[in-house]
């Protein structure tokens, strides 16, 4: 390739001189390609490939199964050759050597186990009582339908095919690089949301174009996925040149950044108004449940990414919503049953989750840490028993739950579960009212002690913030919102049983707190949207109903490698990217623009180098550095 | 005393007439160790008084117990007259008694503007309902505590100025962070301000710009301020009296001639000459 260099272009990388290109590292090649071949294994045992080999998604060849199978390859081919962030950062050049014969290695060894698995697959060994997806139809996977020897040829040639792949991508220009990701993301979901696209395409009276790009049930049609993929890889190439200033503005408060928030909102806000009379019910239902959990997660946001307060039950919240909108508005609430409108219920219901926030609150405020952690764990834990309990049976109905509660009533109509189109309207009001409480805090007086307490409780005291009542504020703000999606989540269903409220709840709303970005809105929403709406939630099926059996598995996973590689979130706040990028981002700026120390006797260099001038993007280059692309 | 021949009604304002800050006997206890043995130290309203002595000798459990990190085990604290002794931090800087630490401790994350702006909650009122329905006192609060954060980030000239006031304070330099501290102590808009070593870290150049400032605290702002201090020379120059620490009990007190001359103060720093230790 091209791009292989001699370590003298060292003045050509940000901050810190390059060193030497190193050669091949056989031993790094060897260890990611068996980290692939035992993932690739692995998915293969647990039968995620042929239950995903189900949805075509580029038509007709590529399954979803196929794109996992061919990922792990691709992936580890590139990853065999990549240079590990040296103690002064910089990324250093690879040599063509090192990323292709890496890559090659790193595929051999990708391959090994699953021919372990294709070779038990074919012999009379019987593995399926202990892996009951270990079935011939998994070696025709492997194989790509191969016979005999030709079969596993197949897989090697896939696997080593692919690394050379993933390897001649290390070696391209770094822009290219991450236009070519971006292309290959954007394909992939518009192909997974076919559903969607049909709806909407359909509605808007594009049906045919629909039938050009899409395969009904089914994926993309390959010529377009490839024209799209070229496209959107250009686009990407294109924007990426104006990417760099464009996020160190992100950076940066002030009117600009205001500016292109209100327009982003503005857009966002517009397709929210439209969307769903472009979408079926399947869809809106969906998107029904995204808000909900968008409801619970902008509520944890405040008490743990604004207050650094961990918070394990936040299902209670949540329980205290919905229980309390059935036993006040149903007329089959079995013990105290005033059969109230679900708006005048709604006030009593806050007030009742703010109590709530009270009582979690007030034991553990002495509480820090870990030990906040447990005892939330604990109060969500009792209550799930308390409303399953035959004590409490008489009031809220044990196992069986409470059944028949009304709808909304807007206007003349009423709005349930039925109409998931003017539940999903519904739904988006009061996720609109909660952003907003949630951004209108964050900047203010008690936004500012959160944020205080969050990063020196004892200093936050000093200065005159009380964090007792900062704490409790937290803790009622976050149980006020959520119990918001409680009283919808209700009104939706039209019964409320304590299975709704366990324990899993509470960990995936965290999940999207820190997937999406902690004490970011944005982020927020969008973790709600990729885990909710793309994955399903704990009980319900998200857009991939292939997706159920491998939920939590997924979730694991997403969460392992979020926290190793992006522990700021997708979307992160600026504040959370310093904090967890403080080194680096001090690293940085110890060097000038020239790449030296700085040595001016006045300050020390974390100063200098950061000028107006020559401000380096606060989180673009200490993100970059731990970025795997 | 002074404290039992004032009105009632004064305690606790500005027309109190008795010295601004006025210990009895404190005793601190941590486990077996004896940190303050039964001090006394008054403080007068306007003056700058310094807290000497050797390391370990109770100084900054002093001013821990006095700003409410600890509670004392015995005696009385009277600020304005009022006993603040067993209050909570947030109380004890409510009624305008504000501090520094030793180990700066700033928020890192926040801005160097936020940081500042910290110190104003307990000045300001307005709740999270005024932020979300936008009353007019939210507004007007918060467009006050972002002038009063900037109107005292000034008084520390270009140091802390321009766009540095959008920076997390984590990467200012050593004696930035000492500044911002203070900054942030003097937004609480205390009547006295506690600063535990203010020049620890600091070159030559920049104690002196600091001791000018100290100066500047009570000249322009009004502050009492009470200060640990190891650098004789700011010592000489700021102090009114110095106060001298010893095992956590006071071993002097008066001017800085007065105490730099005191037998017992040199001892302390210096140990017993020879000869009289041979005797002893």
């Amino acid at each position: 390739m091209a791009t292989t260099t001699t370590p003298t272009t060292s003045a050509a990388t940000s901050s810190a001189p390059a060193p030497a290109a190193p050669g091949v590292d056989v031993a790094r090649a060897v260890r990611v390609g068996a980290i692939g071949s035992v993932a690739l294994a692995f998915v293969a045992a647990i039968g995620m490939l042929q239950t995903f080999d189900n949805r075509v998604v580029f038509v007709p060849f590529l399954s979803l199964g196929d794109v996992i199978f061919f990922a792990v390859p691709l992936v580890t081919g590139y990853l065999a050759g990549v240079v590990p962030p040296g103690p002064m950062g910089g990324t250093p050049r690879v040599s063509a050597a090192r990323a292709l014969l890496g890559a090659a290695i790193a595929g051999v060894v990708v391959a090994a186990l699953p021919a372990v698995l294709i070779a038990t697959l074919r012999s009379d060994l019987d593995l399926r009582r202990t892996f009951p997806n270990l079935s011939p139809g998994l070696a025709q996977i492997l194989t790509l339908g191969q016979e005999g020897a030709a079969g596993y040829l197949a897989l090697l040639a896939v696997c080593v095919g692919l690394a050379l792949v993933g390897g001649a991508l290390l070696l391209t220009e770094e822009r290219m690089r991450r236009a070519v990701v971006r292309g290959v993301e954007i394909v992939l979901v518009l192909a997974l949301i076919e559903l969607i696209a049909r709806q909407f395409l359909g509605n808007l009276g594009l049906g045919a174009l629909h039938q050009r790009l899409y395969v009904t049930n089914s994926g993309l049609r390959w010529l377009p996925a490839v024209v799209l993929f070229v496209l959107f890889t250009a686009v990407s190439y294109v924007l990426a040149g104006r990417r760099a200033s464009a996020r160190e503005r992100m950076l940066r408060t002030g009117p600009e950044r205001q500016r292109r928030s209100l327009i982003v909102t503005l857009v966002l806000a517009a397709a929210l108004l439209v969307m769903p009379m472009l979408v079926g019910s399947i869809v809106n239902e969906l998107f029904v449940n995204v808000g909900l959990f968008m409801l619970m997660a902008l509520g944890l946001n405040i008490i743990v990414g604004y207050s650094g307060l961990l918070d394990l039950g936040h299902v209670t919240f949540f329980a205290v919503g919905a229980y309390g909108m059935a036993v006040l508005t149903s007329p089959a609430s079995p013990g105290f049953a005033p059969e109230l409108g679900w708006w005048l219920a709604l006030p009593i219901i806050v007030a009742m989750a703010a109590a709530a926030g009270i009582f979690v609150g007030t034991p553990v405020i002495r509480l820090r840490g870990d030990y906040l952690a447990i005892v939330t764990l604990g109060f969500a834990a009792i209550l799930e028993r308390l409303f399953i309990s035959d004590w409490l049976r008489p009031y809220f109905g044990g196992a069986q739950g409470i059944r028949r509660i009304p709808g909304v009533s807007v206007g003349a109509t009423t709005v349930s579960g039925t109409d998931p189109r003017a539940m999903l309207y519904l739904t988006i009001g009061f996720v609109l009212v909660a952003v907003y409480v949630s951004w209108r805090l964050q900047g203010s007086r008690i936004g500012r002690a959160w944020a205080a307490l969050r990063e020196d409780e004892t200093t936050a005291q000093a200065m005159g913030v009380d964090t007792t009542k900062a704490k409790l504020m937290a803790f009622v703000a976050g149980a006020m919102i959520s119990s918001f999606a409680g009283a919808l989540f209700a009104a939706k269903v039209g019964s409320v049983f304590p299975n709704s409220f366990e324990l899993l709840v509470s960990i995936v709303i965290l999940v999207i707190v820190i997937v999406g970005g902690m004490g970011h809105i944005p982020g927020v929403l969008l973790g709600a949207v990729v885990l909710i709406g793309i994955l399903g939630g704990p009980r319900l099926p998200g857009l991939l109903q292939e997706f159920q059996d491998y939920k939590m598995l997924i979730y694991g996973t997403l969460l392992v490698y979020m926290m190793l590689m992006k522990p700021e979130g997708l979307l992160p706040s600026v504040r959370r990217t310093r904090e967890l990028h403080q080194e680096e981002f001090l690293q940085d700026a110890w060097f000038d623009k020239k790449g030296h120390f700085t040595d001016d006797p006045d300050a020390t260099g974390a100063e200098v180098a950061v000028t107006e001038a020559s401000a380096p993007p606060i989180a673009g280059d200490a993100a970059d550095g731990t970025e795997p692309r | 005393m002074s404290a039992s021949t004032a009105p009632a009604a004064t305690i606790g304002t500005d027309e109190w007439p008795g010295p601004l800050l006025e210990i009895r006997d404190l005793k601190k206890n941590f486990g077996g160790i004896q940190a303050l043995g039964g001090v006394d130290f008054t403080v007068e309203r306007g003056s700058i008084v310094s807290v000497i002595g050797p390391n370990g000798a109770g100084k900054t459990s002093f001013f821990n117990v006095i700003s409410g990190l600890f509670p004392p085990d015995e005696g009385e604290i009277y600020f304005k007259g009022e006993d603040i002794a067993g209050l909570a931090p947030n109380q004890i800087t409510d009624r305008r008694l504000a501090r520094t630490f030793q180990n700066v401790k700033l928020f890192p994350n926040l801005t160097v503007l936020e940081n500042v702006m910290v110190g104003r909650h307990c000045r300001t009122r307005s709740g999270a309902w005024d932020a979300i329905l936008q009353t007019p006192r939210y507004r007007r609060e918060q467009k006050e505590t972002e002038e009063y954060a900037r109107e005292v980030l000034s008084f520390f000239g270009s140091r802390l100025a321009g766009y540095r006031l959008e920076q997390p304070a984590f990467v200012l330099s050593y004696a930035n962070r000492r500044r911002l501290e203070i900054a942030r102590a003097m937004a609480t808009a205390p009547d006295l301000l506690l600063l535990d070593e203010p020049t620890a870290g600091m070159n030559p150049r920049e104690t002196l710009e600091l001791t000018e400032l100290i100066g500047r605290l009570r000249s322009d702002k009004g502050f009492t301020v009470v200060l640990i201090e190891h650098d004789m020379k700011v010592v000489a120059d700021v102090s009114d009296r110095v106060t001298v620490f010893d095992h956590g009990v006071r071993l002097a007190e008066g001017t800085y001639a007065e105490v730099s001359t005191d037998d017992k103060v040199i001892e302390a720093y210096l140990g017993r000459p020879a000869d009289e230790e041979k005797t002893a």
